[in-house]
């Protein structure tokens, strides 16, 4: 078992760098105005990214396919998103339909 | 000076719609449950009960929190498992380019602000048409989901055992869900839309073979997929605009709902 102090550091470690990642955006646009076409590049980059991990965390868990269950879910609460219904419907239908479906013995 | 910094720190509780509140809380409610099946994670692979609260507090990026415990109780070693979570929690690094203006004006609140940054604040306030509304939606989310996280890792600590299976409420599907859901208006923009789906399909793809973190920064290529074809000059909606609509003619999920 990793020791208290080991556990520590790599705890540090890892807030020390999460956080640089997350504060050098804000920090640099403190400083300078970004010309528009930056600005337009990374809105896209992040949405780019945000599809990257609702992709990955519907589809892989552990290197391996999650389940058709929580698949069939978000694409329920995907198609409910495209035809614009409320955020909350979208939500609470991705889950209760993977939720259902683990019920009736779907992975 | 100072009055206008108080006119700045007023103005997001103003712009706090009821459609927000609801929309938070829903999350919150998701993430104080899945923090609860985190912290009995944690302590049931054998970390003392401060290590997952700590974590929590301190690194605040539940996928990255996972994958560390894992690791560790796993067997591997432990500079490996550092590495590998600091590789998934990159993303942040765009997130805070992109949407850095959404935190606020001042060093506090952006040194403050940056430790807020998720998937689910950044979307948030991504999805919100102007600057006052975004900054309120991502420091309501942000910080209410501070909150609701690190009081579920730290019940789900001390519970143990008795915490249910949290896939059992289709939870995990939730998730991807909400991103999905926030970032649809951006996704009728049609460069945006072939980045997006180029990117998220190159990730998928990379997943099963890649180390976790990887995928989702190798998606940036999907960028290349979202370049227009059409002459210089011409106009092109940014996912910014997208996202805002023009005159309201495109309102996101969460706008005015």
């Amino acid at each position: 078992m990793t020791g208290t102090s080991t556990l520590l550091v790599a705890i540090a470690v890892l807030a020390v760098g999460t956080y640089a990642c997350r504060v050098a955006g804000p920090l640099l646009r403190a400083r300078v105005t970004l010309p528009e076409q930056v600005e337009r590049l990374t809105g896209r980059a992040t949405v780019v990214l945000l599809a990257a991990v609702a992709a990955t965390s519907t589809l892989i868990v552990d290197h391996g396919f999650a389940g058709p269950a929580r698949l069939v879910g978000v694409v329920v609460g995907g198609l409910l998103a495209w035809r614009r219904a409320p955020f909350a419907a979208v939500v609470l239908a991705a889950a209760g339909t993977t939720a259902a479906l683990r019920a009736c013995g779907v992975t | 000076m100072r009055a206008l910094s108080r006119q700045v720190a007023v103005r997001p509780r103003h712009d706090l719609d009821r459609g927000l509140a609801r929309d938070v809380a829903l999350i919150c409610g998701a993430y104080a449950l899945v923090g609860g099946s985190f912290g009995a994670i944690a302590v049931g692979a054998g970390l003392p009960v401060w290590a997952p609260v700590l974590l929590s507090v301190v690194v605040f990026s539940g996928a990255s929190q996972f994958l560390l415990v894992a690791l560790l109780t796993g067997g591997g070693g432990v500079v490996p498992a550092v590495l590998a979570c600091l590789l998934v929690n990159t993303r942040h690094l765009p997130y805070g380019f992109a949407i850095g203006d959404a935190l606020g004006p001042g060093w506090p609140r952006r040194l403050v602000g940056s430790h807020l940054l998720v998937d689910e604040s950044v979307v948030f306030a991504l999805a919100r048409r102007d600057e006052g509304r975004a900054r309120a939606a991502f420091w309501a989310c942000g910080l209410s989901l501070f909150v609701a996280w690190n009081v579920g890792v730290l019940a789900g600590a001390f519970a143990g055992a008795a915490v249910p299976d949290t896939d059992a409420f289709g939870l995990d599907a939730a998730f991807p869900a909400v991103l999905l859901a926030l970032i649809m208006p951006a996704l009728r923009d049609s460069p945006t839309r072939r980045a997006a789906l180029a990117g998220a399909a190159l990730a998928a793809v990379a997943a099963p073979v890649l180390p976790a973190g990887l995928p989702v920064v190798l998606a940036l290529a999907g960028l290349l997929a979202g370049r227009t074809v059409r002459p210089r000059g011409a106009a092109e909606p940014g996912p910014r605009q997208a996202v805002r609509g023009t005159d309201g003619a495109v309102p996101g999920p969460v706008d005015e709902r």
